[in-house]
């Protein structure tokens, strides 16, 4: 889309865009080519030798045990936050719908937590779920589970995918009533009068006409799954036990900055960047259908 | 309602309840922790009503902090507040007058300008955090305000969102502003910057949330401790050795702290926060 009337000023555009492109340039442009430059060095922790190592540094992670168990776990985790974000927001999206009394206050309730930061929405449950104190380990071990996520991979795994759906369910919450409030009203009275119930109306109307809806959502929660959930893993588990919550962008902070591997931390670097811009392509293209059809 | 049926009344209510118990239950118990003495946030079960300690927690963290030479919450919410309040007025400041740039004139390389603002747009700090570190130091920029608020800057998310409310000003606004003989930055200031005022508001509430809520940037770039935000301060509060050495409920209370500011203004400019995120759609 453009616009038929222009200003045809020469300079004061590029003064305009300069505050902007130099943020970028500098904070995002020279980062990324500093991370593409050295995912092809070999640097020693001290950073005295380097030589070049063309494209060996990615060889080496897809041939690292660690890299590719750690690309099974993002997997698994992004999967579980976006599947159990999705559907609990959408439940409740659902049922909101068709409250009229008190919507509002049902609406403030469920949006509210979209305020609370992701390392503090793991320090929330960490203590609810902490194996000696907590009071929901409490109940699960009188339920008999024998619950530590401090020392069971799967259960610390099963806990972070929790902690991040539930930081992620109001988000989703509010699109999905949007969603369900812009379907026409006649379309629902229609199918009910030819004897549709509820359930088959969900499937048959609701659920088609909120694809864009749900597609867009889950565009944003697998980029949210990947990168924005750092903060609950190093509040709650650090990549732990044994690596079991090591998600992709965990590791390349842990072999950066603690590891001090710093070609293959710019490798990992590297090939996460592709798969943001991938799905960048792929949302901004959505975004634009939508806002000119 | 599209037809009446008591039964399906029923299970609206108990699974909206159960949703708002869901999303609500751990920030009570968080309530309730922070409102109890050391010895009792310890015993198992934690007891589920508030205690007497409310005054006592809040005013030692907000005064002395948590450990021995810890630094004090108060200073804490002033250092997430202007690392809030400065990405927030930072973003909407350098990306409305980019989106002006964009939409209303043609220069050369406007494309490319277009293309290398927008690839950023959902690309997180998280994934070039080792080089952006690295530019940061070579700029002299650790340990201060602007090295910390500048690379969250960076993202183009505020500039789509103008940019989207732009295309929808009639043309006839513009032709007119010209008729008239106004400079662009006229036009900029008369009739854009006062069309834009409600998505304005919306970004502030998310970008201040977005702000506030930052971790893992201005947990590398701070090292001095005066300087950190609540939410990277809360995390630093909690022992990895063992439970005992944990203050839970000065923690507790420190969280609450941190919850407060970013809650309520989601609640209160709810309206247009709402209507701002389902624009920008980020």
């Amino acid at each position: 889309m453009e616009k038929r009337v222009v200003f045809n000023e020469r300079w004061l555009p590029i003064l305009l865009l300069m505050p902007q492109l130099l943020i970028t340039v500098v904070f995002f442009f020279v980062p990324a080519g500093e991370a593409l430059y050295q995912s092809l060095f070999r640097q020693d922790a001290f950073g005295l030798t380097v030589e070049f190592a063309g494209l060996e540094n990615f060889r080496a992670l897809f041939h690292d045990p660690t890299y590719l168990a750690s690309f099974r776990t993002t997997a698994l985790f992004s999967a579980g936050v976006t599947v159990l974000g999705l559907a609990i927001a959408l439940v409740l999206a659902w049922f909101a719908d068709r409250v009229i009394r008190a919507a509002t206050l049902v609406k403030t309730l469920i949006v509210w937590p979209y305020a609370i930061a992701p390392a503090i929405a793991g320090v929330l449950w960490m203590f609810l779920f902490n194996p000696s104190l907590g009071l929901l380990s409490h109940w699960l071990k009188a339920l008999g589970l024998d619950w530590n996520y401090l020392l069971n991979g799967t259960q610390a795994l099963a806990l972070v995918t929790f902690i991040a759906a539930w930081k992620q369910i109001s988000y989703n919450f509010l699109f999905f009533l949007a969603g369900l409030q812009s379907i026409p009203r006649a379309l629902l009275e229609a199918a009910a009068i030819d004897g549709a119930r509820s359930w088959k109306r969900f499937w048959t109307i609701v659920f088609p006409l909120l694809t864009p809806t749900t597609f867009f959502l889950l565009v944003i929660n697998l980029v949210y799954a990947f990168f924005d959930t750092f903060p609950i893993i190093d509040a709650v588990t650090q990549g732990g036990p044994a690596k079991s919550t090591e998600i992709l962008v965990y590791k390349v902070y842990n072999d950066g900055f603690r590891g001090l591997d710093i070609g293959g931390s710019a490798a990992q670097s590297v090939i996460l960047m592709a798969v943001v811009i991938v799905l960048t392509i792929f949302q901004f293209r959505h975004l634009e259908r939508r806002v000119s059809y | 309602m599209v037809e009446k049926n008591r039964m399906l009344d029923v299970v609206t209510w108990a699974v909206l309840i159960a949703g708002i118990l869901l999303v609500g239950f751990p920030v009570y118990v968080t309530f309730v922790a922070s409102t109890l003495t050391a010895q009792e946030v310890l015993q198992v079960p934690m007891r589920l009503l508030p205690g007497a300690h409310l005054w006592a927690n809040y005013g030692t963290v907000l005064g002395h902090g948590v450990g021995e030479s810890a630094v004090p919450v108060g200073r804490m919410l002033f250092n997430s507040m202007v690392l809030a309040l400065g990405v927030a007025f930072g973003k909407i400041a350098t990306s409305i007058i980019s989106a002006f740039a964009i939409v209303y004139f043609r220069f050369p390389f406007r494309k490319t300008a277009f293309w290398m603002i927008f690839i950023t747009l959902m690309l997180p700090v998280e994934v070039r955090i080792m080089p952006t570190y690295k530019v940061i130091a070579d700029l002299g920029l650790i340990n201060t305000r602007s090295g910390m608020i500048l690379p969250i800057i960076a993202s183009a998310t505020a500039t789509f969102l103008f940019r989207q409310v732009f295309l929808t000003v009639p043309d006839e606004l513009t032709e007119a502003a010209r008729v008239d003989g106004a400079s662009p930055m006229q036009f900029f200031r008369d009739t854009l910057l006062p069309l834009s005022a409600t998505p304005m508001a919306a970004l502030f509430v998310i970008q201040f949330i977005y702000g506030w809520n930052q971790y893992l940037w201005p947990l590398l770039i701070t090292t001095d401790r005066t300087l950190t935000p609540i939410v990277v301060g809360v995390t630093q509060m909690i022992s990895r050795g063992g439970d005992a050495a944990t203050d839970w409920n000065l923690v507790m209370a420190t969280v609450m702290l941190a919850m407060i500011p970013p809650a309520l203004i989601v609640i209160l400019m709810q309206r247009w926060f709402v209507k701002g995120l389902i624009d920008t759609e980020k």
